[in-house]
């Protein structure tokens, strides 16, 4: 069974794909500073909130099989993460970490979406966030694979094979309950038309994103949508669930720092240690 | 150990028959057990009852870790948990297979440990109060299941052996990454040590319990023993891990809570005190301080996942009798 192959992480930096700042001008473009800091903090928050939802299932799967598989798409957007924030941290240029932006920041200045902040819940919300969550994630890395940015592009291309195969076994997890037992379809609805109003966010685009599409770095996100959809159709049809007739872009400005309550408690337990002993190495 | 106390049925040797003198022979002579050959009613059931502790073991065993997963300090530490106890859920697996060689399903033994009649090792009944605790569950725990597990390895029958040659190699790692937080934390800042001399002292004696009582108690041993399903004695296997844990306590700058800790120059091994066996059994009977927590969270997720595994059953039914139809319609 797969786990962590080595103690250490490697070198995270290398991983993005470049060799350095030099060849990708963008990392050093002071014009687009913050506006690229704080994309690159939206897409390692992503990864971060929802690997966090995720490990909280470890041990409490609804089989042997799922607790594993579950583990396994946390551990990989843990990587993910570890790379959008170095890189950020690196774009920021004040010596922040990763570590440091993960565990030393404050909810108004997380990034995430507000739809992966929400509790887990049972196996049905969890398997139905996954999925709407892994259609989107996919569209983008395989945007971001073209990215102007070589190292946006390093991390996306590693990050895009690892999230092909999240969306495979989200997609067919949806089809199998939403299609099981009549119990199983009517969570699988009643989460779909709960999280539904959610999903808009995603897709609304505002200046940070203006101004990464305008430097190449990253697509305008409303330009994800039609693949999206695309993939929403087909996979709900299949699996015998209807398409919500509700607004999509009612919860919104997790993007910008507008959090629901739950981000807190999140924060409040991931960065305890962090908080508690200032200063210590762990 | 993660199987402690496991009870053996066997016949006394006057009664063995021609079929069971034979068996015992091959077993003898090194040979590997296979599932498809004839075996003694009373090794099959003590093999379920100790495959399936052990595997009981590895997966109420995720829970204490677990419950430092959402708190880990850095990114790095908590990918590494994760995948820790990730792995302690594919032992389970393995384990869980390996006895169903025996014919025994994977519900059914869940049945058991959910209703009580199976146990899992005593172990897992602590708390995991700071985040050294993650350092020295790696570091003692894992190092004592090491201990039991690298012999049976050579266990007589096949398929637990096969499963204990691939935990092994994971356990060692684990108790490497256990080691190496305790060395983060020993010789970090004060409030570090505290907590690393806290994690040792609180685990050492429930440590050694892991190992089970002594064998002098113990009159399942001697017929595991002949049968190769246990291959060293439980005060054996204490004294071994006392012998190489107390050094690398020395190395942490840590004390062993344990004032008659001393080396014996004439035996050769530490002189050490034995934990209160009245705990232990007491922590067996459910009396420990996180039993009903862990059994609890153990239940809660089979029951909250019934919905889940009967939606997957049921689509793999339906998509089976869809396969069927289309079959028949083009015939
Ligand atoms: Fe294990
Ligand atoms: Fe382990």
């Amino acid at each position: 069974m797969p786990s962590l192959p080595d103690m250490t992480t490697p070198k995270v930096e290398t991983l993005g794909g470049g060799t350095g700042v030099e060849q990708d001008p963008h990392v050093s473009d002071a014009a687009l500073r913050a506006p690229f800091f704080d994309w690159l903090c939206r897409m390692g928050d992503n990864t971060l909130i929802l690997s966090h939802r995720l490990s909280e299932w470890c041990g409490h799967g609804p089989a042997l099989e799922e607790d594993i598989a579950l583990a396994n798409t946390a551990l990989d957007l843990i990587g993910h993460t570890q790379m959008w924030l170095a890189l950020a941290g690196e774009v920021e240029g004040q010596g922040r970490s990763a570590d440091d932006l993960a565990y030393l920041r404050d909810v108004m200045t997380f990034r995430n979406v507000q739809l992966l902040e929400l509790p887990n819940g049972d196996m049905a919300r969890t398997t139905m966030r996954q999925f709407l969550f892994d259609a989107f994630h996919a569209a983008l890395l395989e945007k971001l694979s073209g990215s102007t940015s070589l190292r946006v592009a390093g991390i996306a291309a590693k990050a895009l094979k690892e999230v092909t195969y999240h969306l495979e076994r989200s997609s067919d997890l949806v089809v199998r309950l939403g299609d099981g037992t009549e119990d199983s379809h009517a969570r699988m609805q009643t989460t779909l038309d709960a999280f539904w109003p959610y999903t808009g966010e995603m897709f609304l685009g505002d200046d940070v994103d203006a101004a990464m599409a305008e430097a190449g770095i990253a697509p305008p996100p409303q330009d994800l949508r039609p693949e999206w959809d695309r993939v929403i159709r087909e996979v709900l049809d299949e699996a015998t669930l209807a398409i919500p007739e509700r607004r999509a872009d009612v919860h919104k400005g997790g993007k910008t720092g507008r959090h629901t309550e739950h981000l807190g408690y999140i924060l409040a337990e991931m960065q305890f240690l962090q908080r508690a002993y200032p200063g210590a190495s762990w | 150990m993660y199987a402690q106390m496991v009870k053996s049925d066997g016949p006394s040797d006057a009664e063995l028959s021609p079929e069971e003198r034979a068996f015992q022979a091959r077993i003898d002579a090194g040979e590997k057990i296979e599932p498809k050959e004839w075996m003694p009613e009373g090794y099959r059931k003590t093999l379920i009852r100790q495959i399936g502790q052990h595997a009981h073991s590895e997966i109420v065993g995720q829970l204490p870790e677990g419950n430092w997963i959402t708190r880990a300090p850095t990114l790095e530490r908590k990918a590494i948990l994760l995948a820790k106890v990730q792995d302690e859920a594919g032992h389970g697996l393995y384990l869980y297979s390996a006895a169903e060689t025996l014919g025994v399903s994977r519900d059914e033994l869940f049945e058991k440990l959910h209703s009580g009649k199976m146990k899992y090792s005593s172990i897992f009944n602590y708390p995991t109060l700071s985040w050294a605790d993650m350092g020295a569950i790696g570091w003692l725990v894992d190092g004592a299941a090491i201990m039991n597990q690298v012999p049976l390895q050579r266990t007589s029958y096949g398929p637990y052996a096969r499963a204990m040659v691939r935990i092994c190699k994971e356990e060692s790692f684990h108790q490497r990454q256990g080691y190496s937080i305790m060395m983060k934390m020993a010789r970090g800042t004060e409030a570090q040590r505290e907590m690393a001399q806290d994690a040792l002292n609180r685990f050492w004696y429930p440590s050694l319990m892991m190992f089970g009582p002594s064998d002098k108690d113990s009159v399942h041993s001697a017929q595991s023993m002949a049968w190769k399903i246990k291959m060293n004695t439980n005060d054996e296997l204490r004294q071994k891990f006392v012998d190489e844990t107390v050094p690398q306590a020395e190395y942490l700058g840590l004390t062993v809570p344990d004032p008659d800790l001393s080396w014996n120059e004439d035996r050769g091994h530490y002189d050490f005190t034995q934990p209160d066996w009245d705990e232990f059994f007491e922590v067996l009977r459910g009396n420990g301080p996180c039993n009903e927590e862990r059994l609890g969270a153990r239940v809660k997720a089979w029951d909250d996942g019934a919905w889940f595994r009967d939606g997957l059953n049921a689509y793999a039914d339906k998509a089976a009798a869809r396969r069927l139809a289309a079959k028949t319609a083009a015939e």
